[in-house]
């Protein structure tokens, strides 16, 4: 057998297969943890047509229900939602469950503990790549799958290729691991890892927070990733720290077989932005035409990070935003929030003309907690600018790092110039 | 598991799943034969019509890709479509077939070789055994990794949430 990548041994040790196991090969896996939100509902409902009315679910201690993506409920539709959801955590016992407020569930996962390395995490959000920045496979599935693993506790899949993406030299100051995302996906395009696997490497990586990982994992899925793996390394180590996991460093072997090997040198990368209405449609900020915003939004699992309320507070501090614009801030968990008050950034926030949300999803999703109006352009740090993504298809989305978001806030188009 | 039937040649790459199964009737509340009508619609509106059971699409790559619908794959099956052969499909579609119960083949030498000569081979039958993971198509014979033996299991049960209700 040839080497194996890292994605291979993960999904070896999750199929319990110490032969390894072959690309395209499908697999059975059991998950170390299942991660679903708002949407668990509807996939209470499929589970009870499994396994009928009585049903239990395979195990209440793998199953992680985090409340984020309609919170504080907008309309008693949703809120008898989450009540639903609920009772079927009280009836199953469910171990992990949060309730809303307590923020986004990928940024709730990993602060919770509940993400080692080596392991599989399945997530009924296409977003769960997310946890590949701490070593893991995070891995998106579909909602009656997730119904079935609740019911059985294992689902198939298949071993992907994988795309190995090494960074060189360090990020120019002020360029960020939004921006490197970006420009990756603005080069491989939409579909240029669909159903592989991505690992990172270089010299740029071993500088990058876990924060900085997290966005690039998360959007990983913007390439139509699997997964998007962060090797575990010494930043790993030190955040693994305070949960006391025990561990062995998994690494691809030398001989791994991958299906492309891309180097990127970032040291001349500047500031990218996506335009409407594709996440690869991207160009350096400077390049834009003067491009008005109405909503500028800092937050969702992409960019919702205390390093990124730092970053926009910075910014924002003793400044004013343009009055035809409205900044909305969502923390993307209570824990950041609070961090947030003890720094002091919501009141930079704050007195800069900031709107502060509770730590959810808020309007990423388009459907609460500031939606834009037709015609209505948005400057954000989310993942996605598909049309209609923030309420109406006649709107448009443009995604940035923080510190364009902060500095377009205050002169009312997308800049990355100080104002 | 084998399947027999006529070929039908889908030369491009990229078949998003708008063109398999349109938008415009995504939210309208059909059941899968209603669905079966429009498979394929706004890539050769004659499909449904003409599609025999049993019937083989071999296309090229990235097929399925866009929206996750899972219509597009369900007025596939419902028309009759035992099979299809791609060079690779999109993530999401791939896993909406296996859980709906239709098989995909992924086999770049297959589609590769169908692809150059679709004019002879217009028509012909294809035959595709995934218990010993082999196409044979006139002379020629392709090999395919075989399916993990659960995943079989998966289609015979009829798709996922029978499969998982009889291991209940
Ligand atoms: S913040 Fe946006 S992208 Fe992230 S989980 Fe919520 S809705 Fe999805």
């Amino acid at each position: 057998m040839t080497g194996q990548t890292l994605i291979q041994k993960i999904l070896a040790q999750a199929a319990g297969k110490e032969e390894g196991v072959t690309e395209n090969e499908i697999v059975f896996v059991s998950p170390h943890m299942i991660l679903s939100h708002d949407n668990s509902a509807a996939i209470s409902k499929t589970f009870y047509e499994i396994t009928g009315p009585n049903g239990k679910v395979w195990d209440p201690n793998k199953i992680f229900i985090d409340l984020d993506h309609a919170v504080p409920p907008p309309d008693y539709k949703k809120a008898e939602n989450h009540k639903i959801i609920r009772e079927f955590v009280k009836k199953q016992g469910i171990k992990y469950f949060y309730d809303c407020g307590t923020g986004i569930c990928h940024q709730v996962l990993p602060e919770e503990g509940l993400v080692p390395p080596n392991v599989v995490i399945l997530g009924s959000d296409s977003h769960t790549t997310t946890h590949g920045a701490f070593g893991a496979a995070g891995i998106p599935i579909g909602r009656t799958e997730t119904a079935s693993v609740w019911a059985i506790g294992q689902t198939w899949l298949k071993v992907p290729e994988t795309l190995k993406i090494t960074f060189d030299n360090f990020l120019p100051k002020d360029v960020y691991a939004k921006d490197v995302i970006l420009d990756v996906i603005g080069r491989i395009s939409a579909d240029g890892a669909t159903y592989k696997s991505i690992e990172f490497y270089g010299k740029t990586i071993d500088k990058m927070s876990i924060s900085d990982r997290m966005t690039i994992s998360n959007m990983s899925a913007e390439a139509g990733a699997k997964a998007g793996i962060f090797p575990v390394d010494n930043v790993t180590d030190t955040w693994n720290k305070q949960f006391n996991f025990q561990y062995e460093k998994l690494e691809a072997d030398e001989d791994a077989d991958y299906e492309q090997e891309l180097s990127f040198d970032l040291t001349n990368l500047t500031p990218r932005v996506a335009q409407p209405h594709k996440v690869d449609n991207v160009v350096p900020v400077e390049d834009l035409p003067r491009t008005k915003v109405d909503v500028a939004l800092l937050g969702t699992c992409t960019n919702g990070r205390i390093e990124d309320l730092r970053i926009a507070s910075d910014i924002l501090r003793e400044k004013q935003i343009n009055p035809d614009v409205r900044l909305l801030i969502y923390p993307a968990s209570r824990s950041i929030l609070h961090q947030a008050i003890k720094e002091g950034l919501l009141e930079i926030l704050v007195e800069a003309g900031g709107q502060i949300g509770v730590p959810a999803c808020g309007p990423c999703l388009g459907e609460y907690g500031g939606t834009l109006a037709p015609g209505e352009i948005a400057i954000s740090t989310a993942n996605r600018n598909f049309k209609g993504r923030m309420g109406t298809r006649d709107a448009e989305i443009y995604l940035a790092n923080p510190a364009v978001v902060a500095r377009s806030a205050i002169a009312g188009y997308i800049t990355n110039e100080e104002g | 598991m084998k399947f027999k039937g006529k070929i039908w040649i889908f030369p491009d790459d990229d078949i998003n799943t708008d063109v398999i199964f349109p938008g415009k009737y995504t939210y309208d509340p059909l059941t899968p034969e209603q669905m079966a009508k429009h498979a394929m619609e706004d890539y050769n509106p004659n499909f449904a019509k003409e599609v025999a059971k049993g019937d083989i699409i071999v296309t090229g790559k990235n097929f399925g890709c866009g929206s996750s619908r899972e219509q597009a794959v369900i007025s596939l099956a419902k028309v009759g479509v035992s099979c299809i052969i791609a060079k690779s499909f999109a993530r999401i579609f791939y896993r909406n077939a296996i859980n709906q119960a239709l098989p995909l083949v992924i086999s770049f030498d297959c589609s590769d070789y169908v692809i150059r000569n679709k004019y002879a081979l217009k028509d012909k039958e294809i035959s595709v055994d995934f218990d010993i993971g082999i196409i044979k198509l006139h002379d020629e014979e392709f090999h395919f990794p075989k399916l993990d033996s659960q995943a079989l299991e998966i289609f015979k049960a009829g798709g996922l949430v029978d499969y998982t209700k009889n291991r209940l």
